[in-house]
């Protein structure tokens, strides 16, 4: 508890598990229909309606569906192993929610005379904590797949363990140059640094670099490979069922979300507004979700633009490529900010 | 012109080119090209006849469900129970028995009438040669395609249901569509 103490220290104890059930529900109660927003985008992407029979629009939809989920019959292959094949969907889920505790909604504000920051936590470590439990969510993806005990639930955790390392790098490499340039780690100190000016002018190379590579870290298209549904059946959860495949459709959309959240925060200026534009402090969070919403949108656009590279396309791509530029985007940033 | 082999060559690009610059273009650039053509799609909104509510509209000689006519004027039936409809059907799903007119009750309008008439639409091809043999157009190919049903015996249709005033149910395509 001391460490949270220092985190928020201006905060009482029940502000913080309050903002904290108050996020999670908000973000739990949001996903059903990002999952929605997406089949309905895509499939106007591809000249359909995408679902809207259940419900009105169709909203109903992502309901129907965790009934039929949460009903299924829970199995494993006989090759699984118990413990972690039940564990690694929790690991991964668990760790994209502690992710999402990061992202600033706003700035601190007086409510019923306590001072509360609109965001989890504000640590001053800010964007490592985001890799830490990113490079933890590895774990889920990469147990899931060993303990399936079925060559394409290995084939995939492989193919996830490589992808991940790789473009970590460069996603870490494209976040310097914010942390650079703001001169701090705290998210909502960056945030507040962008007051003249949002990142994603100044680091432009650095936005294209982290958009990038948040594709393939939160393996979505066209850095799918880790799921690869025509060649691998659905890769480390080729062998999951019910809850434990829901568990994982959840993180991938939560880490897409808290994605959006750290592009948000990093490059489009969190919760501040364009034109020297300066609403009353309850619009921030409208402000971030709505910033949030594009990249979002961002995301499946792509999904319904490009194909699925190939893995040698994707290795080269992230090391000769990605990885160069990203080194020399900080070199850059580097040389003009010490001048 | 006798044939040079050495003007007949064909330069095939194997791949774009391999180089940084290249390579950052086709990366971003091309995928900025797709997604042009991707929101183009979105902008021409969507394709999908929403079909219960929709229906795709059929060409005016669609073979659908058969239909047996009366005459307008006497409302007489036009079937005179000559089978030739149940001789042409090559999936044999027609039954037709016949019965004589008499005075006091005319059915058809000629000598003899239909007093059974079934097709079975769970085995008909929907090939229209019943249409094609009956001598009077008694019998012809309506445009209603939604026959499907929980028994197959609901699928037996008889003289009452075919010659019934259909629901029309099923958009006609107007010309030029």
């Amino acid at each position: 508890m001391r460490v949270l103490g220092e985190v928020n220290s201006f905060e009482a104890w029940w502000v913080q598990l309050v903002k904290a059930l108050i996020i999670f529900g908000v973000i739990f109660g949001i996903l059903p229909l990002l999952t929605v927003y997406e089949r309905k985008l895509l499939g106007r992407f591809q000249h359909r309606y995408g679902p809207n029979r259940v419900g009105p629009y169709g909203l109903m939809q992502p309901l129907a569906e965790i009934v039929k989920f949460a009903r299924k019959e829970s199995f494993r292959p006989t090759t699984s192993v118990g413990f972690l094949f039940y564990v690694a969907p929790a690991i991964s889920i668990m760790t994209a929610v502690a992710s999402l505790a990061l992202i600033p909604f706003g700035n601190v504000q007086h409510i019923f005379g306590e001072r509360v920051g609109l965001y989890g936590i504000d640590v001053s470590v800010g964007p490592l904590y985001v890799f830490a439990f990113g490079g933890i969510s590895f774990y889920g993806i990469l147990l899931g797949g060993w303990a399936s005990g079925s060559k394409y639930s290995f084939l995939g955790s492989m193919r996830a363990a490589a992808q991940l390392i790789s473009y970590e790098v460069s996603q870490g490499l494209a976040l310097v140059g914010v942390l650079i340039t703001s001169q701090t780690l705290s998210l909502s100190g960056i945030v507040n640094a962008q007051r003249g000016m949002w990142y994603f002018i100044p680091q432009f190379v650095g936005f294209l670099i982290f958009m990038t590579a948040s594709f393939a870290e939160t393996n979505r298209a066209p850095f799918d490979l880790v799921e690869a549904d025509a060649e691998l059946v659905g890769g480390y959860f080729t062998e999951y069922g019910g809850t434990g495949f829901v568990a994982y459709l959840f993180s991938e959309y939560v880490n897409m979300i808290v994605v959006s959240g750290i592009a948000t925060t990093l490059f489009l200026g969190g919760w501040l507004m364009p034109f020297g534009i300066h609403p009353p402090g309850w619009v921030d969070p409208f402000v971030v979700a709505a910033k949030m919403m594009i990249f979002i949108t961002l995301f499946i656009w792509i999904r319904a633009t490009l194909p699925r590279l190939r893995y040698d396309q994707l290795m080269s791509f992230g090391w000769k490529i990605l990885l160069p530029l990203a080194t020399l985007n900080l070199l850059v940033t580097a040389i003009i900010v010490v001048h | 012109m006798p044939y040079d082999p050495g003007n007949d060559v064909v330069e095939v690009v194997r791949h774009p080119p391999r180089n940084a610059a290249a390579s950052t273009y086709r990366i971003f650039g091309e995928t900025l090209r797709g997604m042009k053509t991707t929101l183009a799609r979105v902008a021409e909104g969507p394709l999908t006849i929403q079909y219960p509510e929709e229906k795709t509209p059929v060409y005016p000689r669609f073979r659908g469900r058969h239909k047996l006519h009366r005459f307008e004027d006497s409302g007489l039936e036009k079937c005179v129970g000559c089978s030739l409809c149940a001789a042409a059907c090559p999936a044999d799903c027609i039954r037709v028995v016949a019965a004589e007119n008499t005075p006091e009750t005319r059915i058809s309008g000629g000598e003899r009438y239909a007093a059974v008439y079934e097709i079975n639409l769970s085995r008909c091809i929907f090939c229209g040669y019943c249409e094609v043999a009956c001598p009077f157009d008694a019998i012809t190919m309506g445009h209603d395609y939604e026959m499907s049903d929980y028994l197959r015996s609901d699928l037996i249709f008889t003289k009452e249901m075919l010659l019934a005033e259909p629901l029309e149910r099923t958009p006609l395509r107007n010309e030029g569509e």
